[in-house]
C-alpha cells in the first residue's frame, strides 16, 4: 500500500479514506426468513422468521418488525443498551424508508435514515465508519432490512399475480442485519482477534443506459466495477490484496460481467470474488434465478458469514461492497435506465 | 492498411466487454453495453414456453367449452350458456389466485394463463387482495386495476373506435 499521502489527511486517492485509527466491529446481528433459513448460510443466522408477516398485518409492519429485532438483537450480543448508540444510521427499500422508520422508533437513538437501494449497508457502515473514527461518535449502529414480498410490492407487481419471471430476476431477500462499529479503545480486553474497518471507497452513480429493471444485475455489474477499480487505483493495490472481493447482489448475470468488465482492465477477480447474493441461496433447488437481491442481502450475509470467516481467520481482508440499483417505479415508468452504486469497505481481520 | 484492420477488428468486436471499457462516448458505451448483456443474460427457451403456453391454455379452453356445452346441456341458451361459462372461469381463476395455485400454474404456462380470461381475473384478485390493507376507498378502490386498468380502457377506446368506424360506414351506406 502506498504511503506517500500526507499522513494528516485520511483522503486516499480520489473517492477513498483510510482511517489512522481504524474503528472496530463490536457485534453483529442477522436476523432472516424462512426461504434464506433454506439455504446454504441458514445455520448462521441469529433468528429465523418462519411466518413471513412476523406475526402482524401487513408486509411493511412485517419488515418493520425484522429491523427492530435486529436492532435488538446486536444491542443484546454486544451488552448494551440502546443509550450506549450514540446514533443509529439505517435505511431500507420501501418508501420513504417505511421499515426504517417505523421499525426502530422505540429504541429512541438519534437517526440518519439513508436510502442507497441494496447499497445501504456499505453506504451505513462507511458513514459510521467516519462519524465514530472522527470523533463524532463512539458507538454507532448500521442497520437494513428487505422483505421479498414488501419489495415486490413497492418495486414489482402485487404477490398474486401469476407470471414467469425471467432468469435474470433476482429475489428479494427477506431479513435484516445490523452492525456496532466503535472506536478502537472499546475493543475487548484479551487476544480475541480484532475487526477493523480499514478504509472505504464511497462509490458514485454508474450508467451504463440498460433499462430492464429485471435484470439489476447487469444494471448494477458497471456501478461495481467502477468502485473496485477506484479502490485498486486510490489504495495503489491489486485484487490479490484481498482474501475476498464482496459484491452485495450481482448475482450470476452481474458477476460474470464484473468479472469480464475488470479482466479488460488489466485486473482478474475471478478466483477471489464473491457475491452475497449467489451464497445466500441455492439457485437449482430454490427457484431463485439470478439469486438474491435487496439491503438485507448483503447485510444478513455480512453479518453472520462474512464475519464469521474474518473472526476465525480464514480470511483476514476483504473488500466488502454492496451494490444498489438506483431505480423507482416513476424512473422506470418514465422510460429512464437504471442507475448503479457500489460502496466498498475494507474489513480486516487483526 | 493498419487503419482498414483496426476498423474490421472493432467491427468484429460489437457487444464485448472490451468495447465496453474502451468506448469513449457515452452514447455508443451504453449501445455496446446493452448488447454485451444481451449475450450474457439467459433465457427462456421461446419454443418451450410456446409448447407449454399451448397446452396450459388450450386446457383452460377446453374447460371453457366444456362448460358451454355443459350449460346449454341444462337448457341455457347459447349467449346465456357463454355468459355463464365466463362467470365460471373467472370464479374459479380467482379462487386458485386466493389458494396461492394461479401463480404457479402461471408461472408454468405463461401466455397460457395470461391469455386467457382467467388471466384477467387473476390480474384483479392480485391487487385486490395487496391493497385491501390499505382500506376499502384508497386500497383497492383506487388500486384494484393497477395491471388489468390498461386492458379496461384501451378495449373500451378501441370498442368506441370501431363502433364509431361502423357508425359512419353504414351511413356512406359502404356496410
Amino acid at each position: 500500500m502506498s504511503e506517500q499521502q500526507n499522513t494528516k489527511s485520511k483522503m486516499v486517492g480520489k473517492q477513498s479514506l483510510m482511517f489512522q485509527n481504524p474503528p472496530i466491529i463490536l457485534a453483529s446481528a442477522s436476523i432472516a426468513g424462512k426461504k434464506e433459513s433454506e439455504g446454504p448460510l441458514g445455520t448462521l443466522f441469529d433468528e429465523i422468521e418462519e411466518d413471513p408477516l412476523l406475526g402482524k398485518k401487513t408486509w411493511e409492519e412485517a419488515e418493520s418488525e425484522l429491523m427492530r429485532k435486529a436492532a435488538l438483537k446486536v444491542l443484546e450480543k454486544a451488552g448494551l443498551a440502546s443509550r450506549d448508540i450514540r446514533y443509529l444510521i439505517g435505511g431500507d427499500l420501501l418508501g420513504q424508508l417505511i421499515a426504517t422508520s417505523f421499525g426502530i422508533g422505540e429504541l429512541e437513538i438519534p437517526l440518519l435514515g439513508i436510502y442507497g437501494a441494496c447499497s445501504t449497508m456499505g453506504e451505513a457502515m462507511t458513514l459510521g465508519s467516519i462519524l465514530v473514527e472522527g470523533g463524532f461518535a463512539d458507538r454507532i449502529l448500521a442497520i437494513t432490512s428487505s422483505h421479498f414480498a414488501g419489495a415486490e410490492k413497492q418495486f414489482r407487481t402485487p404477490l398474486d399475480y401469476g407470471n414467469q419471471r425471467p432468469y435474470s430476476a433476482s429475489w428479494t431477500v427477506t431479513g435484516s442485519g445490523a452492525v456496532i462499529i466503535a472506536d478502537s479503545s472499546f475493543a475487548p480486553k484479551g487476544n480475541e482477534a480484532q475487526i477493523i474497518i480499514k478504509g472505504v471507497t464511497i462509490g458514485k452513480i454508474v450508467d451504463y443506459g440498460l433499462k430492464d429493471s429485471m435484470n439489476m444485475g447487469a444494471a448494477m455489474a458497471p456501478a461495481a466495477f467502477e468502485t473496485i477499480k477506484q479502490n485498486f487505483e486510490d489504495f495503489g493495490v491489486d485484487p490479490s490484496y484481498y482474501d475476498k472481493i464482496i459484491t452485495g447482489d450481482l448475482g450470476y448475470v452481474g458477476k460474470q460481467i464484473l468479472i469480464d468488465l475488470l479482466k479488460e482492465k488489466n485486473f482478474d477477480i475471478s478466483a477471489n470474488h464473491m457475491d452475497c447474493g449467489i451464497e445466500i441461496f441455492d439457485q437449482d433447488n430454490q427457484d431463485t434465478h439470478a439469486g438474491g437481491s435487496g439491503c438485507g442481502c448483503s447485510a444478513i450475509t455480512f453479518s453472520s458469514y462474512i464475519l464469521k470467516q474474518l473472526r476465525e481467520g480464514t480470511w483476514k481482508r476483504v473488500l466488502f461492497m454492496p451494490t444498489g440499483a438506483l431505480l423507482s417505479q416513476v424512473s422506470f415508468n418514465e422510460g429512464n435506465s437504471v442507475p448503479g452504486i457500489a460502496h466498498a469497505v475494507i474489513v480486516e481481520r487483526r | 492498411m493498419e487503419k482498414g484492420v483496426g476498423k474490421i477488428m472493432a467491427n468484429q468486436k460489437q457487444g464485448t466487454a472490451s468495447q465496453v471499457v474502451r468506448e469513449q462516448d457515452k452514447q455508443k458505451r451504453d449501445q455496446a453495453y446493452n448488447k454485451y448483456v444481451k449475450q450474457k443474460t439467459p433465457t427462456f427457451s421461446t419454443a418451450k414456453n410456446t409448447i407449454k403456453a399451448f397446452f396450459i391454455g388450450g386446457i383452460i379452453c377446453t374447460m371453457g367449452q366444456a362448460f358451454i356445452a355443459y350449460y346449454k346441456y341444462m337448457g341455457a341458451s347459447e349467449d346465456t350458456a357463454k355468459a355463464y361459462n365466463t362467470v365460471t372461469l373467472v370464479f374459479l381463476s380467482i379462487l386458485l389466485t386466493g389458494l396461492g395455485i394461479y401463480q404457479k400454474l402461471a408461472k408454468f404456462g405463461g401466455a397460457g394463463t395470461l391469455v386467457p380470461i382467467t388471466g384477467f381475473a387473476n390480474s384483479v384478485a392480485a391487487p385486490a387482495v395487496e391493497y385491501k390493507k390499505e382500506g376499502q376507498v384508497f386500497g383497492i378502490g383506487c388500486k384494484i386495476f393497477t395491471i388489468a386498468g390498461p386492458v379496461i380502457l384501451y378495449g373500451i377506446f378501441l370498442s368506441w373506435l370501431l363502433g364509431l368506424i361502423y357508425y359512419i360506414l353504414k351511413q356512406l351506406k359502404v356496410a
